[in-house]
């Protein structure tokens, strides 16, 4: 009675804290706001979400059971199905789902001041893409570790399960196009990230050939090694950059280092995974978990202030970064962070096959998520700690506030964000690069905001090291995402293939691998091409073509979950999956709708392509613009039957789901429930808890 | 107190360790030895190569 008492006290403070936080946040206006109310607010909200909801969910929603055995204990093999720790579990959940996602989404979402991006981070997390993730992770267990598309083919039907394999493969193709995008953006005309992002290549191999031929296994030996050399690296990159011979051949506009991505892309996958995949993986796994955890150190250790205010104008649709009001844009460019589609592929195949009991789920599934949110947030305060005429200056395209110094500087500061020539040149100095401006794509700003807050917390001496090593650390992990992505596009496309002839289909016969891997790459390879030579900056095109995407397939896995739900008779609960669904229906439905059918060019596909045409007949372009316009035009028609092709698949499952569910409560018949029967586990308390 | 603290900086380096994948060749000998005792064990080289093969031909990283 004494303990419900005192635990009744604590969670009512932390409710007060959490809602004191908040309130201070959303209400703040024309101050400077610290960023340790942004920590305190998410960690509070986390903390009642997840003791309470994520709770709730497990025991009254899902019925979790740990009585009963789990596919990693009937099914052990030592190989894929093995019962882990749940620590353990948890961190190679984590690494799996967090990727350069949630670190890009914010940073360009900041363009309409903190506060909606920061309250989507946070209640779209929670109540949606946690509650995705972890009842995912749920039905997959229930189902032998089973992938999203094969539940869905199996509970809902063949419409379901080839939505999602389609919807998986296209969102592949554009999410790699976009995040070489941002490499390339990255390093552009700047011989110090060029060539310390190349120097990642010839480490890892070196990495690889350590893991495989000299020790073969000993990962963390390999791993060191390689971590040391990445640091020289980043080092070495300063030091070419002062050398007149040898800057120049790091030296290159965008076109140049796309086809450098393009023919890297295709080299990687089709060579041997433990050369350059497998050990670029454990590189970047280590950056990214030691580098997150330094920022967020950082962050509480230097407490900075806020600079961004909490509204712009631009929620009106007319910022410089993306075209697109608030709603539903905001929701739309983060996706990861708040809810991401592409965690359901992991929750549902990869994770369950390492759960030793189902009482795991809520910390995995739910906690992975809520970390990863967390991340969200930091780089939502590293966006906002730069001075907002800064930040302006380093994201929006030459398109949109002028190609010279001058002309970006004056636009920008006639929105009301003064910002100097004389500033922006003495930044690039202190980063050690030539320029900052329209250097879209959302890494060196956020490589910016990473050093400034790295260099007041640990030496400001060594701005341009930390800029650099927040460079290489995005570049090392969106080029893993790169060449795991295309592989995993080669399966899918060989898998597709092997039924029309069956040789194409076997992934280890050399032709085949190189002519699918061909495609993938030219797939991917002609929108970021297009995206480099859009002078708007493709960022604008395709992270909204990307954020879309990723939402539809998050409505997939809901689809798939609020199925189960109806037909388990649990109808009354179904509205934890639902809600969610709905939402995601609505945001992306609007933002397809005006996608299409936007006057503003800058926000409708068609009227982009209108607009260019009329401008091309006219004759008003100058001569290096004419000739890419007819490639620009048919690329924005592409991307209209693109965004229209997505809402049309959404909408198609979604009837699906809601057709099974109509039969079942009418007593009809509908595909069983693929649950596999109850055994009861034999694994020992103590063993599991060890 | 000085036992206690290598013993925690043990159980860390084993999380480490487990988390890496550097004591996988160690755990897979384990798991064969009780399941197929009767079977030769792959070399320590064949078991990488095998394990790398199956790590990567699915879905294994986000965006």
């Amino acid at each position: 009675m004494k303990t419900n008492f005192v635990s009744l006290l604590i969670w009512l403070g932390i409710t007060l804290l959490g809602a004191a936080a908040i309130g201070g946040i959303a209400l703040n206006r024309g101050e400077q706001i610290n960023a340790l109310w942004f920590i305190t607010a998410a960690l509070c909200v986390y903390a009642i979400a997840y003791r309470f909801y994520a709770a709730w969910i497990a025991a009254t929603v899902l019925s979790i059971d740990a009585t009963r055995a789990t596919p990693a204990e009937r099914l052990a093999n030592g190989r894929d199905f093995i019962p882990t720790n749940r620590w353990i579990v948890f961190g190679h959940h984590f690494a799996a789902i967090a990727g350069p996602g949630p670190l890009i989404g914010p940073t360009l979402a900041a363009q309409f001041g903190y506060l909606p991006g920061t309250l989507w981070i946070l209640f779209g997390a929670v109540l949606g893409g946690c509650v995705q993730d972890m009842v995912t992770l749920f039905f997959s267990t229930r189902r032998n570790g089973r992938s999203l598309g094969q539940m869905a083919r199996d509970e809902l039907g063949s419409i379901g399960g080839i939505a999602a394999l389609v919807a998986t493969f296209l969102i592949m193709i554009i999410l790699i196009a976009v995040l070489g995008l941002v490499v390339v953006n990255a390093m552009k005309h700047s011989p110090w990230a060029t060539s310390t992002v190349a120097a990642t290549i010839p480490i890892a191999m070196l990495v690889g050939l350590y893991m495989y031929k000299l020790r073969p296994g000993r990962v963390l030996e390999g791993s060191a090694l390689g971590i040391i050399l990445l640091l020289l690296a980043v080092a070495g990159g300063g030091w070419i950059d002062q050398q007149a011979g040898l800057r120049e051949l790091f030296d290159h506009p965008g076109l140049p280092l796309a086809y450098a991505i393009i023919g890297y892309g295709f080299a990687a996958a089709v060579l041997p995974v433990w050369l350059l995949l497998a050990p670029r993986d454990y590189l970047s796994t280590f950056m990214k978990l030691g580098t997150v955890i330094l920022l967020a150190l950082a962050i509480v250790w230097l407490r900075p202030e806020i600079k961004m205010p909490a509204l712009t104008q631009f929620v009106d649709g007319s910022g410089p970064i993306f075209g697109g009001a608030l709603f539903p844009f905001v929701f739309i460019t983060i996706a990861c962070g708040a809810i991401s589609g592409f965690h359901s592929l992991i929750a549902s195949g990869t994770t369950p096959k390492l759960l030793a009991n189902e009482r795991d789920i809520p910390m995995i599934g739910y906690g992975g998520m809520v970390l990863e949110s967390f991340v969200a947030i930091m780089a939502m305060i590293a966006a906002t700690v730069l001075d907002p005429g800064v930040y302006f200056a380093i994201n929006s395209p030459a398109g949109v506030v002028g190609a010279t110094a001058a002309e970006a500087v004056a636009t920008i500061s006639a929105w009301g964000f003064p910002v100097s020539v004389e500033q922006m040149n003495l930044l690039a100095r202190q980063m050690g690069e030539t320029s900052l401006f329209a250097r879209t794509g959302g890494a060196p700003s956020l490589a910016v905001g990473m050093a400034s807050i790295f260099g007041s917390a640990f030496g400001q001496g060594m701005l341009a090291m930390w800029y650099h090593f927040a460079i290489m650390f995005e570049a090392l992990f969106i080029l893993t995402t790169l060449d795991a992505g295309t592989r995993v596009g080669r399966f899918m496309l060989q898998d597709l293939l092997g039924n029309i002839w069956q040789p194409l289909g076997r992934t280890s016969w050399y032709p085949s691998v190189l002519f699918t891997s061909a495609i993938v790459v030219a797939a991917w390879g002609y929108f970021l091409y297009i995206g480099v030579i859009d002078p708007n900056g493709g960022v604008n095109i395709l992270w909204p073509l990307f954020g879309i995407s990723n939402q539809i397939l998050a409505a997939i896995a809901l689809c798939v979950a609020t199925g189960i739900l109806v037909k388990s008779g649990k109808l009354r609960y179904a509205w934890i999956t639902a809600l969610p669904l709905a939402w995601l229906v609505i945001i992306t439905s609007t933002a397809t709708w005006q996608k299409l059918t936007s006057d503003d060019p800058r926000i409708g596909f068609l009227a982009a392509a209108n607009s260019l045409s009329d401008k091309l007949a006219a004759g008003i372009l100058p001569p290096d613009k004419a000739a890419v316009a007819p490639q620009l035009i048919f690329n924005q028609q592409l991307d209209a039957a693109l965004v229209l092709f997505f809402a049309v698949l959404l909408w198609l499952i979604v009837i699906d789901m809601l057709r099974v569910c109509t039969r079942h409560l009418r007593g009809r018949l509908v595909p069983p429930l693929s649950e596999v029967p109850h055994y009861p586990t034999q694994l020992e308390e103590a063993w599991q808890r060890d | 107190m000085a036992k206690r603290l290598t013993g925690a900086l043990h159980i860390l380096w084993q999380a480490i360790r487990r988390l890496s994948g550097d004591d996988g060749y160690e755990r897979y000998l384990t798991h064969h030895a009780a399941a197929h005792p009767d079977a030769p064990a792959l070399s320590r080289h064949a078991w990488f190569a095998l394990q790398q093969q199956q790590k990567w031909s699915g879905i294994k990283r986000c965006c």
